[in-house]
């Protein structure tokens, strides 16, 4: 077996393996600490592979996690266990990303349906985007060689993650299947939509995870190009940050000054080679400059095993959920420069 | 299922070197001796007492803690493939019970865990740690003695691939990481179907991988982070096909069950071939005990339905056969496939049948010969 041959099947199996160091250097590193034991699951309850996290405006924490289904769980501003919300929904197969809005409705992203599910407050579906294909008919294996069929506005393939804007606007990366980014009204309704595969300016190769800033602008982690996009809140291509590695999770803080956090993740693939070439969370301004980075790979506490959605309502009190270690962390920047 | 190798390997010598090395040639290539004595043993069926809505399926999975409580993992319930978008997926299929050192169901571990699909093998390490492989999942799960998962090694395939028969044999081979010869996997956790998982003194973590495209060890230190591997696809030493179980001495050493190769074979910690042990049938289960005199127990199942040929061995160390007991079938005191033995106490073992569904606790009377 020629081994060429084989990496070509992999990597067409698996088009996302490739991770690559960060073009940036000299990145003043961050001291951090990760607060042990944060979560605190009944004795019944297991997280699966760590896929989302996200805080309301009242602290509490909302993780979606791959186990032995599909879950979505709901924790207070102390790691208590509150609830789990949406029990054998039909909408759950295979988390990606949880968001919450501004009004504290809780959005569930799944890439195993093709759905986009938001809740209110209380746990009760408010919306549905994207629909899950009736099984009744099976599963067609694709042809091969077939080209790509055009997205439609209300179908999505693999969807990856969603982000408001303040007039209510969603926006959708979609996402494994798909190469670009949606645009719908606060009802649900198509507006735009941006890009096809590619690795142009405006072309997209894996949209994995996005957030927006206070002026409505998209940040796309388009992790397969190894860039974060930016996008206005029209779709416009505005600028690229491709310095700061393959973005698995991408997040911007609220507030007067916004951050954005970006991670450079270790692959899912558990292969040593990539131990010293990712791993690390970025902190930068909006306008792309690196004000520092911390974090390296590895499954102990303070070490991150495929950090796959960050948490920044507070920006310097992030949570990070990992792929490879089923575990959320609480983690504590403190300032490189603070005077003791 | 156990896959068997159709191949009948035999006939075939290794020259080897050393002292040790040198006893074990005596046996090399030998049909089991009649002589081998048989240990005289009891056994029980019913020691573990199962709540009315509980019930075992396949024991893939034995093993006690340093207290004498019971871990069994097992696969039962019904696992169940989804139709999700364009991808399927897999929910389910196995489970981990605890039970008291009487047999009394203390509880059950792990309730939903996303690893847990097709049971191979659980390990208590030296701290009590609970450890479980599954061959379905491609994972390695550490639970705390609590039942609080404290590691993962090896990922679960997002989704069931779908086999195409395809006339190009040289095809991807199922299962990830296929880097270097055949079977050796890559660099780091990405098992294919792994078997079975062993602890050294100091904590580092082997696990044997397995069942699919890889036959190899992989070594780990204690946080996790990949040290090596070694092995490929093949017969001679430090080859196999399929390691099926994994067990260590106090000294380090690993004990590898080379099922599909009919024998078992010694590396020291860091993979280097010492010597390799072929009188023991086709061993699918080992375990080496405690105490301050170690043995070597090793299952034989010689059919692939537990019902012709079956066994257990045990040995000194150094290869040398002390005795075997048991017969394959579905009674008490027979074997049908025993894919896992508990040692912890010499001469009162436990083990794991698939086709029986059950565990037995086995007594043996080694100062009886029959």
């Amino acid at each position: 077996m020629k081994p060429i041959l084989l990496l070509v099947a992999v990597l067409a199996a698996h088009p996302v393996f490739g991770q690559t160091k960060a073009k940036a250097q000299n990145v003043p590193e961050i001291p951090y600490e990760s607060v042990p034991g944060f979560l605190k699951l009944p004795a019944n309850l297991y997280l699966g592979e760590g896929i989302g996290v996200a805080t309301n405006s009242k602290g509490h924490v909302f993780v979606y996690t791959r186990s032995g289904d599909t879950r979505l769980f709901e924790f207070d501003r102390n790691g208590n266990f509150v609830r789990e919300i949406g029990q054998g929904l039909y909408g759950f197969e295979f988390a990606h990303a949880v968001r919450v809005d501004r009004e504290d409705n809780i959005w569930a992203v799944d890439e195993g349906t093709n759905m986009v599910i938001k809740f209110t407050p209380e746990g009760r579906v408010a919306m549905v985007l994207g629909r899950r294909p009736e099984a009744v008919e099976g599963l067609v294996a694709p042809t091969p060689g077939a080209p790509e069929p055009q997205p439609e506005p209300y179908v999505f393939s693999r969807p990856t993650d969603v982000g408001f804007d303040a007039a209510g606007n969603i926006f959708v990366t979609d996402g494994y299947g798909n190469s670009r980014v949606v645009k719908f009204d606060k009802n649900g309704r198509f507006v735009k939509q941006v890009g096809t595969k590619g690795n142009q300016p405006g072309q997209l190769n894996l949209p994995h995870t996005m957030a927006m800033d206070a002026n409505g602008n998209v940040y796309v982690g388009d992790r397969s190009n190894a860039r974060v996009q930016v996008f206005d809140n029209d779709l416009n291509f505005k600028t690229i940050y491709d310095n700061v590695g393959n973005p698995w999770a991408v997040c911007i803080s609220p507030g007067p000054h916004q951050y954005l956090f970006v991670s450079n993740s270790i692959p899912d693939n558990g292969l040593a080679q990539y131990r010293d070439l990712t791993g690390e969370i970025y902190k930068m301004e909006l306008d792309g400059t690196i004000i520092g980075r911390f974090g390296k790979p590895g499954k102990q506490l303070g070490e991150f095993s495929t950090v796959h959605e960050i948490d920044c309502r507070n920006p310097n009190e992030l949570f990070v959920v990992e792929i490879t270690a089923w575990r959320v962390q609480k983690i504590l920047l403190r300032a490189a420069s603070s005077a003791r | 299922m156990v896959p068997f190798s159709s191949v009948f390997f035999r006939g075939v010598r290794w020259l080897c070197f050393g002292a040790l090395a040198t006893t074990l040639l005596s046996s090399d290539g030998f049909q089991a001796p009649a002589s081998i004595p048989e240990i005289v043993f009891d056994a029980s069926a019913d020691f573990l007492k199962l709540p009315a809505d509980i019930y075992l399926g396949e024991v893939a999975g034995v093993a006690t803690n340093s207290r004498g409580q019971l871990f069994v993992y097992t696969r039962t319930g019904n696992p169940t493939i989804a139709v999700g978008n364009s991808r399927l997926f897999s929910h389910g299929g196995s489970r981990l019970f605890e039970f008291d050192r009487s047999g009394g169901f203390v509880r059950e571990i792990g309730q939903g865990v996303y690893a847990f699909l097709v049971a191979h093998a659980v390990r208590v390490d030296p701290q009590d740690n609970i450890w479980i492989v599954d061959e379905g999942s491609n994972q390695v799960v550490k639970f705390n003695a609590d039942g609080r998962v404290l590691m993962i090694l090896g990922r679960k395939p997002e989704a069931v691939s779908i086999r195409v028969p395809s006339s190009n044999a040289s095809a991807a081979p199922p299962g990830r990481g296929s880097a270097g010869a055949p079977g050796a996997g890559g660099a780091g956790d990405q098992f294919t179907r792994p078997s079975d998982v062993a602890f050294d003194s100091e904590g580092n973590i082997f696990v044997a991988d397995g069942h699919g495209a890889n036959a190899r060890i992989a070594k780990f230190d204690r946080n996790g982070r990949f040290l090596l591997s070694w092995g490929s696809r093949g017969i001679e030493t430090g080859q196999f096909n399929t390691p099926h179980s994994i067990a260590a001495d106090a000294q380090g050493n690993v004990y590898v069950a080379d099922q599909g190769n009919k024998r078992i074979q010694v590396f020291d910690g860091t993979g280097a071939f010492k010597s390799q042990i072929t009188s023991v049938g086709v061993p699918l289960a080992v375990c080496v005990g405690g105490g301050a005199h170690q043995y070597l127990y090793s299952s034989h199942a010689g059919d692939q339905y537990g019902m012709d040929d079956a066994a257990i061995y045990k040995l000194e160390l150094d290869g040398r056969v002390v005795g075997k007991f048991g017969s394959a079938g579905k009674q008490l005191k027979q074997f049908g496939l025993v894919n896992a033995i508990d040692c912890r106490t010499e001469n009162n073992l436990y083990v794991g049948e698939l086709t029986n569904w059950r565990v037995q606790k086995l007594t043996l009377h080694p100062s009886q010969p029959r």
